[in-house]
């Protein structure tokens, strides 16, 4: 091979390389990313089953319902509608009832909604960004 | 009246800063030897004033003077002393002031250190540090002022967030920005290249350290960050791709490729342009770091409080920064000569390899960072990208990565010989290989994957000492001769071993808890056991204990090992901050080899049990070791002779070489 040859060899290589990089980047966010809902969007969205979406709104008053074991059940409401979810795992320290909060996971058979992880506040004056945003655009934000 | 001077001196600063961003750059491009000289003191004087400022916040902080807004909102008279003094830099305003206090003590150093360096670089150099000194100064006192007063003076602070009251705040932050602002240094050294449109070897020599000062200290703060995030939040996690981590990270990608191009641009003047390119990004990616961090966009224990101008603020600083370095970068690099050649196969190909594949991963974290951000600001989406994405993007490009290093040290400059390269490492190997088949046989049979990277771990650590014992002169030498060698080697190939060393045992750790970690999740009366990864907890009840300034119940475990034997107690403990009224969780961490047992507390139950979720963690101490090891490789060059910050630059071989190139 000349020398341009070469030259032209590497060049090639790295933007195979690059291109596999991007490719494989956007498969990955077309695949790999969970969009947010909150209660009442959830009417009008599609969703395949077993999908992980993260589930954002305000834990329910009265709804937590502990069992014996290590199973918790409560309900994700946006004032609209509400969803009830199950969750095996520890609660954040600052989970608690008319707080915001956002579950990971995805919908079961039976319509409850099975989080594998749960998110509450990371201190005591914020609320959840994305849980906020949705309140406020739904018109039922109450500052505190 | 400490208070009103700390300010009064931070804006002192902003005029020395402003003196030293511009009248030395007039000086360099004038030839005026005066003008020039201006920097060092303009430099040293600032940092003394930040200095200042810096004092009094710590002064108003450690006596607890609630009549400062910044006192009264992060700290409580109740709070320990230790936690005063950190809670200095624990809010927004004081951590920024940190930013600004490294930044200028980087300028002094430059200009204190580098008083052998060509008085126009110099120069140069500190006037791009007086800008962003500028630039950072303005942003403190214009949007988050630290020293504003409250009136009347409150009785009682509203306490520090619990979870920043910790030991890892005093280690965390300032290691990261110790990190973030050392590459301020070869930023400026790159954009005073660009303006001067000559860049040689002593450039090289100069920029080296100083990037790898900065990555030594932000590798500390990204490990003493995960280790914190690990036993403070509770979830037993140690990495969890959030963006906040990816801030830290992506600039650590870029500036470990920069420490690696710069060895090329130092031995062999090649790859100019590209180290040029690769210091702006690497501090453009701290720059955006801090603006992720800082601006209020995201909400993570980070964003203490969000406030849209200084979000804007940043933005600006941002702009101009990244745009200006970019835009004189596309204007003056064709400027620079290109350097020497050499073949694909080559250390020098090795390292470009590196480059690529560093390079590659930094951009898919920062695509997988900002894609959010980008689909809500155009279509309102709230969508999230998590550890599924990173798993499968980062993870294929940084296990080939891992695969090459080895050969990297091995190849010759110029023209390497693969063939014999890989001869040398057949021992190195095979020595992965009967690891990879020790690990299926003895460990898991169908864990493929974990045996898989046990193996590329332990290519990795031999590959390292394959590298030592070829350069002391093993096989051919005998021993004694070889011990004498490798006594004798530079410090920076024992740098170069221990860093690629330390990457295996990280690497090592991180399968290790991956693959093998063992996880209990049960409710717990007083008395019953739990059985994890071999050892058995009993748990003996609750206490109620009271803090300084938390009340907590502290639950008491006995730990007992595979037959039985007894091995003390762990502790955990739910807390409740009595200021804020704000719980917290305690994990419970015993140490036993170098693997963890991780026991965290969940709610109390109806039947008078407590959730438990305990976790053994095999090896799980190497993630953070492996770290530790890739600093001192990195300390260790650092000492290397040729390489110490400040030494005399030997002139005449520098002159030399640039003659040569």
């Amino acid at each position: 091979m000349t020398r341009k040859q070469k030259r032209l060899a590497v060049i090639a290589g790295g933007l195979v390389f690059l291109g596999a990089a991007a490719g494989l980047t956007f498969y990955a966010l077309g695949q790999k990313t969970s969009y947010f809902y909150m209660p009442a969007d959830l009417h009008a969205a599609v969703l395949q089953p077993g999908q992980r979406i993260r589930l954002g709104g305000l834990v329910e008053e009265g709804s937590i319902v502990r069992g014996q074991g290590t199973e918790v059940a409560f309900a994700v409401t946006d004032t609209q509608d509400t969803v009830k979810v199950r969750y095996a795992g520890i609660l954040p320290d600052l989970f608690r009832e008319g707080q915001g909060v956002v579950a990971e996971g995805s919908f079961a058979g039976d319509g409850v909604f099975v989080a594998d992880s749960v998110l509450a506040k990371h201190d005591e004056t914020y609320m959840p960004k994305e849980v906020a945003e949705g309140l406020k655009e739904k018109g039922v934000w109450q500052p505190e | 009246m400490t208070v009103e001077l700390g300010h009064f001196a931070l804006v002192l600063a902003l005029a020395l800063s402003l003196v030293q961003a511009a009248v030395p750059l007039v000086g360099a491009r004038m030839e005026h030897p005066r003008l020039m000289a201006v920097a060092e003191p303009a430099a040293l004087t600032a940092f003394a004033l930040v200095a200042l400022a810096f004092a009094a916040l710590t002064a108003a902080h450690v006596t607890s003077d609630f009549s400062v807004v910044n006192v009264w909102e992060n700290s409580h008279s109740l709070k320990p002393m230790l936690y005063k003094f950190t809670g200095v830099w624990g809010s927004h305003e004081g951590s920024m002031l940190l930013w600004v206090l490294i930044l200028t003590l980087f300028g002094a150093l430059v200009a204190v250190g580098g008083r052998n360096l060509p008085q126009r670089l110099r120069a140069t150099v500190l006037a791009v540090q007086g800008m962003i000194g500028v630039a950072f100064t303005l942003f403190i006192l214009t949007t988050s002022n630290p020293f504003a007063r409250l009136d009347p003076a409150p009785i009682e602070g509203r306490d520090l967030n619990p979870v920043l009251q910790d030991i890892g705040l005093a280690v965390h932050p300032p290691l990261l920005y110790l990190g973030y602002v050392g590459f301020s240094i070869s930023f400026a050294f790159a954009i005073a290249a660009l303006i001067d449109g000559r860049i040689d070897a002593a450039w090289a020599r100069w920029v080296r350290p100083w990037t790898l000062l900065a990555w030594v200290f932000l590798t500390g703060g990204i490990a003493m960050g995960s280790y914190w995030a690990y036993y403070e939040l509770g979830w037993g996690g140690f990495w969890f791709w959030d963006p906040v981590e990816n801030a830290s990270f992506m600039p650590w990608l870029a500036g470990t490729a920069l420490l690696h191009s710069a060895i090329v641009m130092e031995k062999r003047a090649a790859l100019k342009i590209w180290t040029v390119l690769l210091a702006i990004l690497t501090f453009s990616l701290s720059l955006l770091g801090t603006f992720l961090v800082r601006s209020g966009v995201l909400t993570s224990v980070h964003a203490f409080a969000t406030d849209p101008t200084r979000g804007v603020f940043i933005l600006a600083i941002l702009t101009f920064f990244i745009g200006g370095a970019l835009v004189l970068f596309a204007l003056r690099a064709p400027s620079l000569a290109a350097g020497g050649l050499f073949q694909p196969v080559s250390r020098e190909g090795a390292l470009v390899l590196n480059n690529l594949f560093l390079s590659t991963a930094a951009a898919t974290v920062l695509v997988g960072t900002l894609y959010p951000l980008v689909v809500e600001a155009v279509g309102g989406d709230r969508i999230s990208v998590g550890a599924p994405f990173f798993n499968l993007t980062f993870v294929p490009l940084m296990v080939p990565l891992l695969l090459i290093v080895p050969f990297g040290p091995l190849l010759a400059w110029k023209r390497g010989d693969l063939y014999a390269v890989a001869q040398r490492l057949l021992a190195a190997f095979g020595g992965a290989i009967a690891v990879t088949l020790l690990a299926l046989v003895f460990i898991d049979r169908s864990a493929a994957f974990a045996a898989l990277g046990f193996g590329l771990a332990a290519w990795l650590v031999f590959g390292a000492l394959t590298d030592l014992a070829l350069k002391s002169g093993l096989p051919g030498v005998p021993l004694a001769t070889a011990a004498r060698r490798l006594a004798g080697l530079p410090r920076s190939v024992y740098g170069t071993a221990l860093a690629h060393a330390g990457l295996g045992l990280t690497v090592l750790g991180i399968v290790s808890v991956t693959a093998l970690e063992a996880e209990r999740f049960v409710t717990m009366k007083p008395g019953d056991t739990a059985e994890v990864g071999g050892y058995t907890l009993r748990f003996e009840g609750l206490q109620p204990r009271q803090g300084p300034n938390f009340v907590e119940d502290r639950a008491t475990f006995v730990v007992a090992g595979r037959g039985g034997e007894a091995l003390g107690t762990v502790m955990a403990a739910k807390r409740m901050y009595t200021t804020r009224q704000m719980p917290t969780t305690e994990s419970g961490i015993r140490t036993f080899g170098l693997g963890q047992l991780y026991v965290s507390l969940g709610d109390l139950t109806e039947g008078g049990g407590i959730v438990v979720r305990a976790w053994w963690k095999p090896l799980v101490t190497l993630i953070w070791g492996g770290a530790l090891v890739m600093m001192a490789g990195g300390a260790l060059s650092l000492a290397d002779r040729r390489l110490r910050v400040g030494a005399p630059a030997p002139r005449r071989k520098a002159a030399r070489q640039e003659a040569a190139a």
